[in-house]
C-alpha cells in the first residue's frame, strides 16, 4: 500500500505582534532583521501520511493548529517550510493561487463546519454542487445536469431540493450539500472540518453514516478533524492528537482511546462525557496553554499543563517516539507503556 | 419532589406570533426541583429548552406570550410578577449563564466592571468596595493573576476564561437557583470538563439549585441528578439521571440514548431517529407530538397525553410506554442494552 499523502516536516509560522506601532517595527528592524519579528508557530515540524482508503481523525482543542494543518494540506495556504507530497508529485513548492488551477486541485477536497455559513446563499444547491464540475471538470449542459443528480443522490439528497437555497434547507440537507458539493469531482482525499458539529445528535448519526458508506462506494481516504472524541473512535481508523502545533500521540483510533499514553491525551479522554460514567475520570488540565509565539524550543509544549512535568521536561523537547504502531512525544512513554501492559 | 422547592414550573405554555402563524413553542411544560439539586433539561434544537429558560427569567421576546401556567420561586409566581419584583429575583435569586460567554458578556466594559456592576446592583456592596470584591470573584472561579484580569476586556480572553467570568456574574450575589444554557458549547472538552466541575463545586458550596440546558444526553447524564427530556415544546420524560438511562421509559428518550455516539462499539450500532420535529405552526398538531415520528405509535395516541401522577418520580407522557423494567417481576426475556 502506498501513501496517498505524505507530510514531511511541515512548519507554519505567521509573524505576531501585528499590532506593534511603526515605531516598534522600525526599532526592531534596527536591532536585527525581518527575521526578529516574533512569529506564532502555528503547525511545528509535523509530519504523516494518510494510506489510500484510510480514515485518519485528527483532534485537539482550539487553537492547536489544526485548521491551519488542514488549510495547508488542502492547499488554500501555503506552507513555511517541509513538503506535502500527493502520490508522487509535490504540492507544497506551489504557491496557493496557482495550486487552484490546477489539474491535481480537485484529488484533495474539504467539507466545511457549517455549509449554512460555507455555501455561498444566492446560490441553490444545484449551482453549488455544479460549481466544482464547471470550474475543475469542465462540465457544461447535460452533462454537468446528469452529474450533479447522481451525487445529489449519493449523498441522500432529494432532486426537488436541488432548486431551493442553503437558508430553506434543514441542518442535515445543507451537510449533504457540502459533502455532495466536496465528492462531486470525485477526489482521492477528502477533508472533513467537523462536518457534524452543528447538527443534532439524531441528524449526525445520518450523515456519519452517510460518511462512511461513501468511503466504502469509493475508496477515498478521510482526514476527519474534530474535537468529538466519541465520534472520531467510531468513524476513524487511525487518530493524531495534536498539541500547540505539535503531534503528541497518534496510532490505531480503539487503542489511543482505550489506552491512551501521552497525558494530554489521557485528560482529554478523560473529559469525554460518558453515557455510563463510573465517575472515577477526574483527570483535569490546569491553567491555560503556553504561548504558540516563539515558543522555546528545549521545553515540552505540554509542560505547565502537565500532571507529571518533571525538570527533564523543560530541559528537553520529547521527540516523537515509535511504540510497535503507535507514536508518542513524551519521556515517560515507557512507564505510560508498561502500565498498559500489567493493567488488568 | 420535595414540598418546597427551589422552583416549580406547572402547566408552562408559550406562543410565538410570526408572519407566518402562531408556534406553539411550549404546551403544558411541568416540572420542579428541590433544593441543592441540579436538573438538565435535554432535547435536540427547537424542543424548547432555551424558550423554557427565558420565559421563567422573564426574558421572552417581544414576540412571545406566556399563554398559561405558574413558575413558582418562593411564594412569588415568576410568570405573573411585576417587571420591578423580577428585576429584584434576578440575579439576587436566580441567575443565567447564557451559551456564548463572548456575545453575552459587554465587549466594551473591563470584566472587572461587570462583575462590580452586578455586585453593586444585587450583592449589596458599596461602589467603594466592588472592584476588591470583584477580583476575589475572578479567583474563585479559578483565574490566574486576578487583579491583572479584571483590567481585561472579552475579547483579551479565551472562551474558557470568558465563561469563567460569566460564572463569575451570575454567582456575584449568591442566588439560589441558576439557570446553563448550554454553558459548554463552543467549548473544547477539556475546558468543557473544568467548567462544568467549577459550575458543580461552586453549586455544592452555595446550595444552589442548578437547571442545566443541553443537547449532549452523556454530559447531562454525568452532571445531573434528574434528566427532563423535551421534545417539540412537550416534556415527555422526567426521571432520576441514573433511572432514566437504565429504565428509559419514552420511545423518543430511548431513540435519543440509542442516537449518542458513545453508546455504540461501531457507527451500523448506532441508530438515527426516524423522521423530524413536526412544524409548530400547525393548527392541528396531535395531542402527542412524537406520534408522527414514534414507532411505538397506537390508537390511544389520539387522546389527550396521560396525566403524571401527583408526586411520581419517573414520569413519562405516553400511552404505550416502553415496559418498566424496575417494576417488571421477572426480567425481560429481550435485554434491550
Amino acid at each position: 500500500m502506498t501513501a496517498l499523502l505524505e507530510v514531511a516536516e511541515v512548519f507554519k509560522l505567521f509573524p505576531a505582534g501585528g499590532g506593534a506601532s511603526p515605531w516598534m517595527r522600525l526599532r526592531r528592524r534596527l536591532a536585527g532583521g525581518p527575521e526578529n519579528v516574533p512569529k506564532v508557530h502555528a503547525v511545528d515540524d509535523v509530519s504523516f501520511t494518510i494510506e489510500k482508503g484510510e480514515t485518519v481523525g485528527l483532534v485537539g482543542e482550539s487553537g492547536c493548529g489544526k485548521s491551519t494543518l488542514v488549510r495547508a494540506l488542502t492547499r488554500l495556504i501555503d506552507v513555511s517550510d517541509g513538503s506535502i507530497k500527493l502520490g508522487v508529485r509535490e504540492l507544497a513548492l506551489k504557491p496557493s493561487r496557482v495550486f487552484a488551477r490546477d489539474r491535481d486541485r480537485a484529488r484533495i477536497q474539504m467539507v466545511f463546519q457549517d455549509a449554512g455559513e460555507s455555501v455561498n446563499p444566492r446560490f441553490t444547491a444545484f449551482t453549488a454542487i455544479a460549481d466544482p464540475l464547471r470550474r475543475l471538470r469542465k462540465l457544461r449542459g447535460a452533462a454537468l445536469q446528469e452529474r450533479v443528480e447522481t451525487v445529489a443522490g449519493q449523498c441522500g439528497l432529494p432532486l426537488q431540493l436541488l432548486s431551493r437555497f442553503p437558508h430553506q434547507l434543514s441542518g442535515g440537507q445543507r451537510a449533504r450539500v457540502g459533502i455532495a458539493r466536496a465528492i462531486a469531482v470525485e477526489p482521492d482525499l477528502l477533508v472533513l472540518d467537523e462536518p457534524t458539529a452543528a447538527l443534532d445528535v439524531s441528524i449526525q448519526v445520518v450523515i456519519l453514516q452517510l460518511l462512511q458508506r461513501l468511503k466504502q462506494e469509493t475508496g477515498m481516504s478521510y482526514l476527519f478533524v474534530s474535537h468529538d472524541l466519541s465520534v472520531v473512535r467510531l468513524l476513524c481508523d487511525r487518530v493524531l492528537v495534536m498539541y500547540l502545533g505539535k503531534i503528541v500521540e497518534s496510532g490505531p483510533a480503539r487503542e489511543v482511546f482505550e489506552h491512551p499514553l501521552h497525558p494530554y491525551t489521557q485528560a482529554l479522554v478523560a473529559a469525554v462525557p460518558r453515557l455510563h460514567a463510573d465517575g472515577s475520570n477526574r483527570l483535569r488540565l490546569t491553567g491555560e496553554p503556553r504561548s504558540p509565539i516563539d515558543p522555546d524550543p528545549h521545553v515540552c509544549r505540554f509542560y505547565g499543563r502537565c500532571p507529571r512535568g518533571t525538570e527533564a521536561c523543560q530541559m528537553t523537547m520529547p521527540a516523537l517516539r515509535y511504540f510497535g504502531n503507535r507514536q508518542v512525544a513524551c519521556h515517560f512513554a515507557e512507564e505510560a507503556l508498561l502500565r498498559r501492559h500489567t493493567a488488568p | 419532589m420535595t414540598a418546597d422547592p427551589a422552583l416549580s414550573v406547572e402547566d408552562l405554555s408559550v406562543q410565538f406570533r410570526t408572519r407566518s402563524g402562531v408556534v406553539h413553542a411550549l404546551d403544558n411544560v411541568s416540572f420542579s426541583l428541590a433544593k441543592g439539586e441540579t436538573l438538565a433539561l435535554v432535547g435536540e434544537s427547537g424542543s424548547g429548552k432555551s424558550v423554557t429558560a427565558y420565559a421563567v427569567m422573564g426574558i421572552l421576546d417581544s414576540a412571545g406570550r406566556v399563554t398559561g401556567g405558574r413558575a413558582m420561586l418562593g411564594d412569588l409566581d415568576l410568570l405573573s410578577a411585576t417587571p420591578k419584583q423580577l428585576a429584584d429575583v434576578r440575579g439576587r435569586k436566580i441567575a443565567m449563564i447564557f451559551q456564548n460567554p463572548r456575545t453575552a458578556l459587554n465587549p466594551i466594559r473591563t470584566v472587572g466592571r461587570q462583575i462590580a456592576d452586578m455586585l453593586i446592583r444585587h450583592g449589596g456592596v458599596s461602589r467603594r468596595a466592588a472592584p476588591a470584591h470583584a477580583v476575589e470573584m475572578l479567583r474563585a472561579v479559578g483565574i490566574t493573576d486576578p487583579a491583572r484580569r479584571a483590567k481585561a476586556y472579552p475579547f483579551e480572553m479565551s472562551g474558557g476564561m470568558c465563561q469563567r467570568v460569566m460564572i463569575a456574574i451570575a454567582l456575584a450575589a449568591k442566588p439560589s437557583l441558576l439557570i446553563a444554557d448550554e454553558p459548554t458549547t463552543g467549548l473544547d472538552v477539556t475546558t468543557q470538563a473544568v467548567i462544568m466541575d467549577l459550575i458543580g463545586d461552586l453549586a455544592s458550596d452555595l446550595g444552589m439549585a442548578t437547571i442545566f440546558i443541553t443537547h449532549d444526553l452523556a454530559l447531562a447524564g454525568q452532571r445531573s441528578s434528574r434528566i427532563v427530556v423535551m421534545h417539540a415544546g412537550h416534556v415527555v420524560e422526567n426521571a432520576q439521571t441514573k433511572d432514566l438511562f437504565a429504565n428509559p421509559r419514552h420511545p423518543y428518550t430511548a431513540e435519543l440514548i440509542a442516537a449518542t455516539p458513545d453508546s455504540a462499539q461501531n457507527l451500523d450500532a448506532l441508530s438515527a431517529i426516524p423522521g423530524s420535529l413536526p412544524d409548530l405552526r400547525r393548527a392541528d398538531l396531535p395531542p402527542c407530538r412524537y406520534s408522527e415520528r414514534c414507532p411505538r405509535k397506537v390508537a390511544a395516541c389520539a387522546q389527550p397525553l396521560p396525566q403524571a401522577a401527583p408526586g411520581a418520580s419517573h414520569i413519562v407522557a405516553c400511552w404505550n410506554a416502553l415496559p418498566d423494567r424496575a417494576q417488571a417481576a421477572y426480567p425481560p426475556a429481550v435485554s434491550a442494552a
